[in-house]
Parts: C-alpha cells; structure tokens; sequence
C-alpha cells in the first residue's frame, strides 16, 4: 500500500488547501471544544471531580448508569449475534424487511423511543402496562424502563459490526465442521465465534459507548427521580441548570473520557483485521 | 460488505455452493421466534402504538396537531436546518474523506478518533462540550448559546461521522489506474475529480447525507442546554414532543412523533434502495 508507484508529484497546492481546511474544520467543531470541557473541569484542580465522586446520590447515577449499560450490552450483543446468524446463514420469507427495520433504532429520535414505550409500558394509560403493574411489576419511571429505552437506541450496533464479518468468512469451514460430526452449538463456538471474534468486540464496544450516554430516551422513561432513577447524563443536565457547572463539567468529563476510550479502544483493534 | 451477495441470474450450477443460506431447521426456527418476539416488544409494538395513537383522534385531530403554530415551527426548523448542515456535510465530509484516504501526513490518526468522538459522546456532553467554545465564556468571544445558529453547529457536530465513514471505504477501494490513465490523457485533476472519483463515490455519498439527515432531524440531547429551546425560535421537533408527554397531551406528542417515524422511515427505505444499486454495481 505504501509503495504505491506514484510518477508525478501528487501534492498540488490544492492538497495542501485541504488538508489545512479538514484540520481547522475539525479543530473549529470537535478538538477544542472537547478539550475545554477537560480543562473546565480541572480549573480548580481536582475539587469538581471529588465533588461528585463524594456526592452519595452522584455515585448512585452513575452506579445505575454503568449497571444499565452493563445488562444493556449482554441483551444486545446476545441478540445481535443470533440476529446477525439467522440472516447471514438462513433463508425466511420477510428477511429483507426485518433488515432494514433493525436499523431503524438509530434514525429514530430518544425522545419518540421514549414516547413509544411510554405509550405501550406506561403504568397508566400504556397497552400493556396496567396489566404488568398489576402483577407487580413496573417498567416506566424505574429500572426496567431504563433498561428497555438503552436496549432501544443501541439495538442495530452489534448487528451492523457482526453481519459483514460473518459474510466476509463464509460458510466452508463450518460445512466442514459439521460433515465431520460436529454439533450446532460445537460449530458456533469452535469455528463461527472465533472467526467474528473482533466484529463482536468492535460492536460491543460501541453498544457500551452508546448506552452509558443514552440521554434523551432515558429522561422520558425514567422520571429521573434523585438518588433512585436518575442517570449520569441526567445529572450532568440537573447540574448544569442549577449552575452547578463544576459539578456539570466534571460528570460530563467522566462520560466524554470513556468516549473517548472506547473510540480509541476501538481504533487499537481494528487494524488488526483490516490492514 | 456486500462481497459474498448473490446475483439473481447466475445459474445455480457453479461449483461453489451457492450462498443464499439454508432454510431454517427446528433451533433455529425457534431462535428466529425468540428474537422475533423480542424485537417486537421492544421495538415494533411501541412504534406501532405511536402511530395508532396518532391515528385514533381521526385525521382532523392529526392535522391540528401538526399544524399548530409553535409545533409547525419547530418542525420546519428541524428540517430545513438537517437539510441545510447535510449539503455542508456532503461536501465537507467527502473532503475529509479524501484527506484520510489520499492525504499522508503526522497525526492523521488523531484526525481518526476526532471523526469518531461526536458520535460515542453522549447528545448532552456534545451540548456542554459545544458551549464550552461558543458559549458566554467562549475563548473565541463567539456567543451563540440560544439562537438558530446554535441548533446548525449542534447538528453540524452530530452528524459529522456520517459521510466522512460511508464514503471513506469506497475511496479506499477505488483503482487508481484509471485516474492515472485519465491524467495521462491530459485530464485535469479536476476533471479527474469531477468525471472519475466523483461518480464512483456518489451512491456512498448518497447514503452517508441521508442517515446525516435522520440523525439531524431526530436530535435532542445535544440542544437542551445549548438552543434554550425558546419557543418559535430555537425549539426543534423533538423538544416539541418532549413538552407534549410533560403535558401529559400523549396523542399531541404521538402525532408529531409520527412525523418523525415517517422521515426516517423513508431514510430507511431510501438507503435500502441505494445499497441495492451499489451491490449491483460492484
């Protein structure tokens, strides 16, 4: 690749024209931005970061933020996995359509996902949600709620890592495996598994970075009660408003940092398939 | 990801076995089931009982709802200014795409992770990121907290991964040869750009505008602290919804949200119809 045989000097003024301009454009809308939130949050040392992490009902969101992520990314990546499988690997009537609506969670806005499960879930007016609470169990403004509205927004992101992985490493060696005896679940985790290994991973990562930030879904269906239903990005938006912006910079700090890692996590692994 | 896509006219006699996956058996049927009854609860049934809701005050009701004053403002505003960032997105983003692709210089991997950033932020952190800079404090002496510029830069942000990572792997892929050849020709480099690269890449490009579209047009996270949300000014369609369900007025919201269903519904399909095209071509 890099000793691509060029013959002319590729690197007109206009290169360099370019070049200049992505490198201020993203300067401009991404760089800067995202370091003032850093530096905003250390202007008085570490006095904002100890301010929440000593503040009960701060650890207490973000202790519920991780927790629903957590169970959030299990739900999907083991859904993903066997969604992706079923429509790599088999043939059913409707499949092209059930393709194109497992996308559908990412151009839908937080807030119609939250309306949506409000109007299905909601304890009183919701389709099935009276009936649910009557036997004791509640899905808006608590946990289950949560939970279901981050499964939501993150729902196609292991299916979109997964999908051209498995249809990239074909079928042979599984036919293999199975003409020499080997069962379904045997071929899946000594053949198939090891091969989509790192789409697996890419998309995992992802899906956490996406569901530790859901913000819009969640304040519908949470209520965002204080110290019970209230998650980190609710926080960093109560803060802010309250003009607590220490306490703000410094949640949103934390968030933006594993972000950022995840990002950079992410571009570490990918490399190794693709180059 | 396209690679292994069957075309419909090849006789099913080529000695590879064909690829168009096996019917299902009983595990897997069952595990279709599992997951079929999953996604529907979670996602099918509440979108449903969106536009049911929506639906069941009658058409007049919709109407009303949709075409009030405040509620047809905000939509408006959504619209036209995702439509407006996506034209700078398509050129910026092919730009930016060119530059990681053909460009080669030190730090080009630190542009990579910038590309990604606005995408794992969380909506809210991207708002307090975004007025951190042009916000009352800001460095540069720009202030454009509460205004419509606010609501262009927020999606502007937002949106930047879209075109930049659909277009980039098709650049990738794209044979210089012919480039060469048409230069060698005499062609300038931009007729080269304009006549060679710019076909191959429009389908990509394509895709990449319209999810930046969907996305702008659905954004709420990244506005609630930057726009101010003042109403007829800088409140967008979500927000719009938003203070219907506080107001506890479900069919309002429910027959806004439909509109929103509606948008990115044809976003879906109008992918779904372009990545049909591109495999054709490849």
């Amino acid at each position: 690749m890099a000793s691509h045989p060029s013959t002319r000097t590729r690197r007109g003024p206009v290169t360099y024209l370019v070049r200049l301009l992505v490198i201020a454009y993203l300067f401009l809308l991404v760089a800067w931005p995202v370091y003032l939130v850093g530096k905003n949050t250390f202007a008085d040392g570490m006095d904002n970061i100890n301010g929440i992490l000593e503040d009960p009902d701060i650890v207490h969101a973000i202790t519920l933020t991780v927790q629903v992520a957590i169970i959030a990314v299990i739900i999907n990546t083991l859904f993903g996995v066997g969604i992706s499988l079923l429509l790599v690997r088999y043939d059913f009537p409707g499949k092209r359509l059930l393709s194109a609506l497992l996308d559908m969670p990412l151009s839908v806005s937080p807030i119609v996902v939250g309306l949506a499960l409000v109007l299905v879930y909601g304890g009183r007016t919701g389709w099935f949600g009276p009936g649910l609470e009557s036997m004791g169990f509640q899905v808006i403004f608590a946990t289950p709620g949560i939970v279901l509205a981050t499964v939501f927004v993150a729902l196609p992101l292991v299916i979109r890592e997964v999908v051209p992985v498995l249809e990239e490493v074909g079928e042979e060696q599984e036919q293999a495996a199975r003409s020499l005896g080997a069962n379904a679940w045997q071929t899946f985790r000594r053949i198939t598994l090891p091969s989509i290994k790192w789409g697996v991973v890419y998309g995992v990562v992802l899906s956490l970075a996406r569901s530790l930030g859901e913000f819009g879904a969640v304040k519908v269906v949470s209520g965002n009660v204080l110290g019970q239903t209230r998650t980190a990005t609710l926080v960093v938006e109560e803060k802010y408003l309250n003009f607590d912006k220490g306490g703000a910079y410094a949640t949103a700090f934390l968030l933006a940092l594993v972000a950022v890692a995840c990002i950079i996590i992410v571009s570490v692994i990918r490399p190794k398939e693709d180059r | 990801m396209t690679s292994t896509t069957l075309t419909p006219d090849r006789p099913a006699t080529s000695r590879r076995p064909v690829r168009v996956g096996r019917p299902l058996t009983r595990v897997s049927g069952l595990g279709l089931g599992v997951a079929m009854m999953w996604f529907s609860l979670l996602v099918l049934i509440p979108l449903a009982a969106v536009v049911v809701t929506a639906s069941a005050g009658g058409w007049s009701t919709f109407w009303q709802a949709v075409t009030n004053e405040q509620t047809a403002a905000a939509i408006e505003l959504t619209v036209g200014t995702a439509f407006a960032v996506t034209l700078v997105n398509i050129v910026m983003g092919t730009m930016i795409a060119w530059v990681l692709v053909r460009d080669r210089f030190f730090g080009k991997r630190a542009l990579e992770v910038l590309i990604d950033i606005p995408f794992a932020l969380p909506t809210i952190v991207a708002g307090l990121v975004l007025l951190s800079l042009y916000g009352r404090n800001s460095p540069l002496g720009v202030d454009i907290a509460n205004t419509r510029p606010a609501v262009f830069l927020a999606f502007l942000f937002v949106t930047l991964p879209f075109v930049v990572r659909t277009v980039q792997p098709v650049l990738a892929e794209l044979e210089r040869d012919v480039e060469e050849a048409a230069m060698s020709l005499g062609a300038s480099r931009f007729t080269v750009f304009r006549r060679i690269i710019l076909p191959s890449l429009t389908p990509a490009i394509a895709a990449g505008a319209a999810l930046s579209f969907a996305r702008g047009v659905s954004e709420y996270g990244s506005l609630v602290l930057l726009s101010g949300n003042l109403p007829m000014k800088t409140e967008v369609t979500s927000v719009r919804i938003l203070s219907s369900i506080e107001n506890d007025n479900l069919d309002s919201a429910a027959a806004v949200a439909t509109i929103l269903l509606a948008i990115s519904f044809a976003v879906i399909v109008l992918l779904d119809v372009i990545q049909r095209r591109m495999v054709r071509r490849g």
